[in-house]
């Protein structure tokens, strides 16, 4: 039994532990003092990976998952900002409240039509860039490291360049327009101008970041499939519809789900959009999102308890999203 | 091309040094064909898509605000940049904010690093019970919006009389399930089993080995790491813009989107904070740009 524990990476099943046959006085010893040994390092085979998990795992519960169940029942409650420990229970009269709003359907279809104008074509161009940047080129180094400039710009600083940018009567963008004949539009005060105009803000910090992604895929795409497929008489676009959109498909779903995330929470560039109109999201809540209603909600009319409601909706959105999408990928699987 | 002669599948190791002829990378990693001029166009476009609101950004803030509000828009440098930038400085108190969102990043930034090491080392190379389902746990933690937890870190900090105190945005910027997943995807590659075993051997215990083995294996890595999270934090909005005022005590970001208050805001101003925002990741981004893309490369691909 004791020999066992000579190797120098013990089994993991605790050997001292098993009841035997008595040995010899002096082995018995010796047994001992190596079990002590061995235990002491089976306990830090056993225990040290726990270690070294825990301080994620112990910040995650603290900043992560409690705050997480505590909006949950925060929601059922009446909190208001002014003194956020008097929480009285009201059930589900949050919801009720917030179901009834129309500026929440209004905020929900805004951040569905701000989602689908930014992921998009988003997603289309960082496809494409990426299919371009995997074929051999001069100093690709440098588009790689412009494009993802955006990426290294903050929210803040996008949307208020874009603000000018997009200005009715001396932005660039409509002076630009008048060239190929398009009268000024407003940007900040048309619901479809203005959402597309938040969304380009989008576009613009993370097409690069995604068209890397895309890229760092395509590379893991291996040689023989694409020769192969040449050998089969494929061209170029065929390849690049056979060979290299299925292999990208995780990938490619991977994106979704992230940039799904991210656009059911956008938040800064509305609010900067209109500076001075903050957290309703335009004159006419025209580009208000979700994040936006529930900062208008908690912050602005301190009303914790709807905010909070509305935070868990759009959980159970994303939920509701992720399940989609998780059956959408087995059905792709199953039919490749 | 004598490259041809050249088997595909081989790896680069397996051909002898005489025969090894030198390939342009990108062929090797299966860019099959060369780009066209149509290509170049593409690209040329799209950089200078990427990079003219910031070029754009450095001309706003040299003009002076009447010549923002004419037609034509300037395209060209006036002589105002650095008298604005002086103004912005001090205006929107940004020396206090440069501080606080360096002392708020590179917090995070080191901490992160740390800890989604050594995690993502239990994770990669070691065998432990529940495994599985704690790595499930901190992929299914990059899902969850941060608005949901918002409200209760608000009233924590609230009820903490931490409003408008840096250690109020630090906290809860010390975890990164990405971080997480990141290490754990390098090390998988990075680290081979026998050279911890070959320690474990010696005698060394797990904390030893992770200092003397897998600090040194994934400094590459944790290099790339802090700089993904000290942008990524450098540029957070939403916590801090909630818990720090916009005079008071801001992080650089709080203190730009309050330049854009106001009823006849300071154009050019605006302009000029939010270049001295952003400059010194685009300084980062020059210095560093290789690694970071290859770090965000490699982050995506999955194993």
């Amino acid at each position: 039994m004791a020999t066992r524990h000579d190797t120098a990476a013990p089994p993991v099943k605790e050997g001292g532990a098993a009841p035997g046959r008595p040995p010899a006085e002096a082995a018995q010893a010796e047994a001992r003092r190596r079990d002590r040994l061995s235990r002491r390092w089976q306990r830090d085979i056993r225990w040290s990976p726990y270690a070294f998990v825990s301080p994620f795992f112990l910040l995650f519960l603290a900043f992560g998952l409690f705050p997480l169940v505590y909006t949950g029942w925060a929601s059922l409650h009446q909190v208001e900002m002014t003194a956020p420990t008097d929480m009285t229970w009201v059930g589900l009269r949050n919801y009720t409240r917030i179901f009834d709003d129309e500026f929440f359907w209004n905020a929900a279809k805004n951040t569905l039509t701000i989602g689908i104008i930014s992921t998009v074509p988003q997603l289309l161009m960082a496809m494409g860039l990426a299919h371009i940047l995997n074929y051999r080129l001069r100093a690709s180094t440098f588009y790689r490291v412009a494009m993802l400039a955006p990426y290294a710009t903050s929210i803040a600083a996008a949307s208020l360049v874009f603000v000018l940018l997009f200005g009715r009567d001396y932005g660039m963008i409509n002076w630009a327009l008048h060239f190929v004949g398009i009268d000024a539009i407003d940007w900040q005060n048309d619901k479809w101008p203005s959402q597309i105009a938040v969304s380009t803000i989008i576009i613009w910090r993370w097409t690069g970041y995604n068209a890397l992604i895309y890229l760092a895929a395509m590379q893991a795409i291996p040689q023989d499939l694409y020769e192969s497929a040449a050998l089969d008489g494929a061209n170029r676009w065929q390849q690049f519809f056979h060979v290299t959109l299925p292999s990208l498909r995780p990938t490619i779903l991977f994106t979704v789900v992230v940039s799904t995330i991210g656009a059911s929470q956008v938040f800064g560039e509305p609010l900067l959009f209109d500076a001075n109109k903050g957290a309703s999201g335009g004159a006419e809540h025209q580009f208000q999102t979700l994040g936006l209603y529930l900062y208008e909600q908690g912050w602005v009319n301190q009303h914790l308890g709807r905010a909070s409601a509305i935070a868990w909706t759009m959980f159970l959105i994303l939920i509701v999203v992720g399940i989609v999408n998780y059956v959408i990928s087995r059905r792709l699987r199953a039919s490749s | 091309m004598t490259t041809t002669t050249l088997t595909k599948s081989e790896p680069e190791d397996a051909v002898p040094a005489a025969r090894r002829v030198r390939r342009p990378k990108s062929a090797r990693a299966g860019g099959q064909h060369h780009g066209g001029p149509i290509a170049y166009a593409v690209l040329i476009l799209f950089t200078i898509g990427s990079l003219f609101p910031l070029v754009w950004t450095a001309i706003a803030a040299s003009r002076d605000n009447n010549r923002l509000a004419q037609t034509p828009p300037p395209l060209w440098f006036g002589s105002n940049l650095f008298k604005k930038l002086d103004v912005a400085w001090t205006d929107a108190n940004l020396g206090k904010a440069f501080l606080n969102t360096t002392i708020v990043a590179g917090t995070s930034a080191a901490t992160i690093v740390v800890l989604s090491t050594i995690a993502g080392f239990a994770f990669a190379k070691l065998r432990f019970r529940g495994k599985g389902a704690l790595m499930l746990i901190v992929i299914g933690t990059m899902m969850v919006p941060p608005q949901l937890s918002v409200i209760p870190l608000y009233m924590m900090v609230a009820k903490l009389e931490w409003t408008d105190q840096l250690q109020a945005v630090i906290l809860p910027s010390l975890v990164s399930a990405f971080g997480v997943f990141f290490m754990r995807q390098y090390l998988i590659q990075a680290l081979p089993d026998e050279i911890i075993e070959a320690a474990r051997v010696d005698g060394a215990n797990s904390w030893r080995v992770v200092w003397h083995v897998v600090f040194p294996a994934a400094r590459p890595a944790m290099a790339v790491l802090g700089m993904l999270t000290f942008v990524q934090t450098w540029n957070d909005f939403l916590w801090p813009f909630l818990v720090l005022s916009q005079t008071g005590n801001p992080t650089v970001q709080v203190a730009i989107a309050g330049l854009g208050r106001g009823y006849t805001p300071d154009q050019s101003l605006i302009m000029a904070g939010a270049l001295l925002g952003t400059l010194p990741l685009l300084v980062v981004f020059a210095v560093f740009g290789k690694q970071i893309v290859g770090g965000i490369m490699q982050g995506a691909v999955k194993g």
